[in-house]
């Protein structure tokens, strides 16, 4: 039977359905921050503290498991951005300078970028698998009836891993990359390291740094969130969880790279 | 199913406990919906001090739903309801932490953490509500361990146990903080007779000894028969009667008998409604925990 085109009608209930659920999505995005935020500063008043022990655990699974592969890629953004700075600027005769992009753009751009990518990929979606799979065992369920709030005891722990351990990752990705340029500048141009971090550290302010890292504490705030929300909203058993830990993959790169936009144009301008 | 009389004689072979007139749970006119969907259309019951009450319908008789809101999980359209002589409507959120924490409940599903080992999952709610030292809640796990017959598996975890063992473990974390009232959603579904009958040993078990009140959802007339005090049978969001299992098994009411001798009931579902089911619109779920 060959497949009706939609009808205008449908196209517009369709976007409307869109919309609602954009809307949806974000309303509890942000009831999830603020309760996140009202039990890790009350927890302990209402006798549900979070507990640290589970905050160390997920900080070992966002971050520290997660070190390997963040090095390796941010090392080779780093080698590549070497590789393309030198060979645009060898147009001008001016290769020598290729360190002033490579300082601006790995710990301003690529280390943040790399980062929340990787984390989106990694630990985004393993948060939005867990809780989905709670949630259609009734796991979920089984916590609220023991009286234990499932935001508390799920979401603060891995939304507070996230936010020190992003920037943390962030932060040796910028190392990473720097040092990771600094041989192939040394190998190609003859430039020593030292000489290289010289340049580097001379270039590059404070404020620099606090714009990556800045940046990189509000994607580990959008992954968990909409890690969490993909999560929560799963239907249909296992196909169900498949598909939110797909979308929220795609949401939190997408939202990444919009938000890394938006920041940087407010921060540079 | 089997006749009238050999079910009552077999209930005959086992002292049962006095009920009290005290109710732990009292539901008033409860009405709720999915979207426009009207699920229990006004359920007024109570289920008393040491009773087990089992309740029973046909599939979309609205149970489940029933159960989700005795177990306060479930938003309510209109109506009343008392757990443990609180309305939860009027209680402040320190107090509804207190009534939960008196309440247990099995899943179907079991629904243990698959991260947490079999002794983890049964002492959470101690590590979570008590100041207890670690061993202490161990001991404890393992005295309810021992209950539901399932020593020495503390350190397995929940993928490596059976489904009737997984159902044990289920109830092991239920009783583990003494609530007074238990939960157990469909506990003997997808069991084969023998592990489903021990099941049902096992409730009959612990209410003795722990004197509580059990809330069990079932559609196994059998299990329902062997365990019941009082029978709640729902059909289509109405109560379509409360009562021992004597009053049931005897009922004139064309619609229990029917239910009774599994007659398939006439499809009356509306076709959208059924569209709306398959494509998983019925029940929109939430997007928050």
């Amino acid at each position: 039977m060959a497949e009706q085109k939609p009808t205008a009608s449908e196209r517009v209930e369709s976007v409307g359905k869109s919309t609602v659920g954009f809307v949806e999505a974000m309303g509890n995005g942000g009831i999830i921050i603020v309760e996140s935020a009202y039990w890790l500063l009350f927890g302990v008043r209402e006798r549900q503290a979070v507990r640290l022990s589970a905050i160390i655990q997920q900080m070992m699974e966002i971050g520290v498991n997660a070190i390997p592969i963040i090095l390796m890629l941010t090392g080779t953004i780093g080698v590549m951005l070497a590789i393309q700075g030198i060979h645009t600027l060898r147009i001008f005769g001016a290769e020598s300078r290729v360190t002033v992009g490579i300082a601006f753009s790995v710990v301003r751009e690529f280390a943040p970028l790399i980062t929340g990518i990787l984390v989106a990929g990694r630990s985004g979606s393993a948060l939005a698998a867990r809780i989905g799979t709670m949630k259609i065992n009734q796991e979920i369920d089984a916590l609220k009836v023991m009286g234990i709030n499932p935001t508390r005891f799920l979401v603060v722990p891995a939304l507070v891993a996230m936010l020190v351990m992003v920037p943390a990752l962030t932060l040796m990705g910028m190392f990473m990359g720097l040092f990771a340029a600094g041989l192939y500048v040394n190998a190609d141009l003859g430039i020593s390291l030292a000489a290289y971090f010289y340049d580097t550290l001379d270039i590059l302010s404070l404020d620099d740094m606090w714009h990556g890292l800045g940046k990189s504490c509000i994607f580990a705030v959008l992954i968990a969130v909409i890690g969490v929300v993909n999560g929560a909203g799963v239907q249909g058993g296992a196909e169900g969880v498949g598909k939110a830990t797909t979308r929220s993959v795609v949401q939190a790169i997408s939202a990444i790279i919009i938000t890394d936009m938006i920041f940087a144009f407010v921060a540079t301008r | 199913m089997r006749n009238a009389a050999s079910i009552l004689k077999e209930r005959k072979s086992r002292q049962r406990p006095e009920t009290g007139p005290e109710a732990v749970i009292e539901v008033e006119d409860l009405v709720t919906h999915y979207g426009d969907r009207k699920i229990l259309n006004g359920i007024s019951l109570e289920v008393r001090k040491n009773e087990i009450m089992v309740i029973m319908g046909g599939s979309g008789s609205g149970k489940s739903t029933l159960l989700r809101h005795l177990m306060a999980l479930e938003e309510k359209t209109s109506g009343s309801m008392r757990i443990l002589d609180h309305d939860i409507d009027k209680i402040s959120r320190k107090e509804f932490l207190d009534v939960r924490k008196k309440l247990g409940v099995a899943f179907q599903s079991g629904a243990l953490f698959s991260s947490m080992t079999v002794g983890e999952n049964i002492m959470l709610p101690l590590y979570e509500h008590t100041e207890l030292d670690r061993m202490t809640m161990e001991i404890m796990a393992r005295m309810k361990l021992e209950v539901v017959e399932l020593s020495g598996f503390e350190d397995l975890m929940p993928s490596e146990l059976s489904g009737g063992m997984v159902k044990r473990a289920a109830f092991a974390r239920a009783i583990v903080m003494d609530p007074r009232v238990l939960f157990c959603d469909e506990p003997s579904a997808g069991l084969d007779p023998v592990v489903a009958s021990a099941l049902d040993d096992l409730i009959l078990d612990m209410r003795d000894a722990m004197g509580m009140s059990i809330v069990v959802v079932t559609h196994e007339l059998d299990s329902a028969f062997k365990i019941a005090d009082r029978i709640t049978i729902l059909d289509r969001g109405d109560i379509l009667m409360i009562g021992t299992v004597e009053e049931v098994l005897n009922a004139k009411n064309d619609r229990v008998q029917a239910l009774l001798n599994r007659t398939p009931e006439e499809d009356t579902m509306d076709p959208d409604d059924y569209l709306n089911r398959l494509v998983g619109e019925e029940n929109p779920g939430t997007a928050h925990l």
